[in-house]
């Protein structure tokens, strides 16, 4: 779920062409690039499928901070395969964007200007090893429930970047589950570091679906669209169903006093984040806001010489055999 | 040299300079995480690094094997200090720039494929078969650093300055990987690694080549740092295995 908060574009377009458009998404067809598409369709998806990218290059950021300190050979090479998939699904994503007319380039200025959003969950702190397996098991896992529905939709390029990704993605909670299972199995002090990374992981993750969006007109037409699949309470929901199983089986405890099994329902009760929180992370006031963005900006300006180069050289290659007639 | 050597001690030795070498290297180049300049860069960085840690597991394991100490690789690799590791001085030299990390990267690669090639003819079948298996990575690897040196190097001005400074930086560095002592001398004789002696050609070739297709110039100074593989190491590998041994030396008791 690495896009939150995607609002949805008016759209002002020919009501016919748009009813056969419809029509076209209810029979379960594929929209491809060049096809006719509504202008509010194509901004919702440049800035869905974008903030779904930056959130995967981001994302590198909090495992990159433990890369150089994994605990043995076997679980540094697991973590380095993972952020090699992640800037991989940044790269298809990217792509998916640039085939509704935006470079990357584009999407990574509007990113460091502020303008476009990465996921909220990022913008937390990875303070111990456990936080490793927490972002696997936790994020994720999150993750994966919105994504999986998301390899039916309507858009051809996004769905198939999706179908890609979920294969990698349960690669990926599977490696995060291991890593709790090993410390919540573990000596006292691995214990508590797994208790401590569910403790401080559980309300972001919750978060990551977004706020309740049960009366929101723009999810609604998104829905319609098939850009979204389902609501952000249904996923979270579903989230926690197959959660708390898995924390239970852990022997870790979920940090909700009021936690519960609603048997009527067929699935738990459980406390909302702090929405509070969750929308001064969304401005720039998480714990990490300013070190992520800014280690994006370095890395973007560091960087620069490298693609000028590159892009010089492509130039002399281009206009060599011209200048030897 | 003319020393008497211990085949079984000699072999032990090359395979920790050996796994000790890609794991420094894969570990600095794992520090790069999200940081690379183009999103490509970012996926061939993590593959490389990725690469050098899985040769590793395989060099060190098989010198734990050799030695008989029930050490494993994770024991070699968190468990020994400094003076222990056997690993080229150019492989622990701090990232840098972009343009260092991947001068840094060519000048290896271009030792290690060869390296590989000759150790794929040893006459140890164990070492024989990890040779193999890493060669087929260490070619890709070679290709991308080489061409990156050669659009980067005959790029633009600044590219072509700053590839330039990293190959002054790191040149006297590269000596030590072709200089046989009385460790590799007894391994080439028995057949087990190349000679040294006998690679210097083939590298000095491959980087000769690239490098005036990159429009760079070799040092003139003909100065060479040496004794990484004899356990003499820059101020920069203490720093990097503070951070890298950190959790199983804080937590001995602990498995991951």
């Amino acid at each position: 779920m690495y896009a939150q908060m995607v609002k949805s574009e008016a759209t002002q377009d020919d009501p016919e062409k748009l009813a056969a458009f419809q029509a076209r998404i209810d029979a379960g067809e594929k929209i491809e690039p060049k096809e006719w598409m509504p202008e509010g369709y194509r901004k919702t998806l440049i800035r869905q499928i974008g903030q779904h990218a930056h959130s995967e290059i981001v994302g590198q950021l909090p495992e990159g901070n433990w890369i150089t300190r994994a605990p043995s050979l076997e679980r540094k090479a697991i973590l380095l395969a993972k952020v090699q998939d992640e800037a991989g699904h940044g790269l298809y994503l990217y792509c998916a964007a640039e085939t509704l007319g935006v470079s990357r380039d584009e999407l990574t200025e509007a990113l460091l200007a502020g303008k476009m959003k990465y996921s909220s969950i990022f913008n937390y702190p990875t303070l111990t090893w456990a936080d490793i397996g927490a972002v696997g098991w936790l994020v994720d896992g999150a993750a994966i429930m919105n994504q999986v529905p998301l390899q039916r939709t309507s858009f051809g390029p996004y769905s198939r970047a999706m179908i890609r990704i979920c294969k990698e993605e349960s690669f990926h909670q599977r490696q995060g589950f291991d890593i709790m299972r090993k410390m919540a199995t573990g000596t006292k002090a691995q214990r508590h570091m797994a208790q401590d990374a569910l403790n401080r992981f559980w309300y972001p993750s919750l978060m990551m679906f977004g706020p309740s969006d049960a009366d929101s007109v723009h999810s609604a037409q998104s829905i319609r669209w098939k850009i979204k699949m389902n609501t952000n309470d249904e996923l979270r929901q579903k989230f926690v169903d197959q959660t708390v199983p898995q924390a239970e089986y852990l022997g870790l405890t979920v940090p909700d006093p009021d936690l519960r099994w609603n048997a009527d329902k067929g699935g738990y009760d459980f406390s909302e984040p702090d929405w509070d929180e969750f929308f001064e992370v969304l401005k720039g006031n998480g714990p990490c806001n300013t070190e992520r963005l800014a280690a994006r900006q370095k890395a973007w300006d560091d960087g620069a010489w490298v693609r000028d180069g590159l892009m010089a050289h492509a130039a002399k290659q281009h206009s060599a055999p011209v200048a030897a007639e | 040299m003319g020393a008497v050597v211990d085949l079984d001690a000699a072999l032990f030795e090359g395979l920790c300079r050996l796994g000790d070498s890609t794991l420094v290297l894969g570990h600095r180049v794992s520090e790069w995480c999200g940081q690379a300049p183009v999103l490509e860069e970012d996926i061939a960085l993590a593959n490389v690094a990725l690469d050098l840690i899985g040769q590793t597991q395989m060099w060190l394991g098989l010198a734990g094997e050799v030695e008989g100490r029930e050490r494993t690789s994770d024991t070699l690799a968190y468990h020994r200090d400094v003076w222990d590791f056997r690993n080229l001085l150019l492989v622990e030299r701090p990232n840098g720039d972009f343009g260092h990390t991947l001068m840094r990267q060519f000048l290896f690669d271009a030792w290690h494929q060869p390296m590989l090639a000759g150790l794929a003819q040893s006459r140890d079948t164990r070492v024989a078969e990890i040779a193999v298996k890493a060669g087929k990575e260490v070619a890709y690897h070679l290709e991308r650093s080489a061409d990156l040196v050669i659009r980067l190097g005959d790029g633009s001005g600044e590219s072509h300055a700053r590839m330039q400074a990293a190959l002054d930086t790191l040149w006297p560095y590269t000596g030590e990987m072709m200089v046989p002592d009385a460790t590799d001398a007894a391994l080439a004789e028995a057949g087990i690694m190349p000679d040294l002696n006998g690679l210097r050609t083939t590298w000095d070739a491959l980087v000769q080549d690239v490098l005036a297709e990159a429009t760079l110039t070799i040092p003139e100074s003909g100065f060479m740092h040496k004794g990484g593989k004899q356990g003499q190491h820059s101020e920069h590998l203490g720093h990097m295995l503070a951070t890298m041994q950190f959790l199983p030396r804080a937590y001995p008791d602990a498995t991951w």
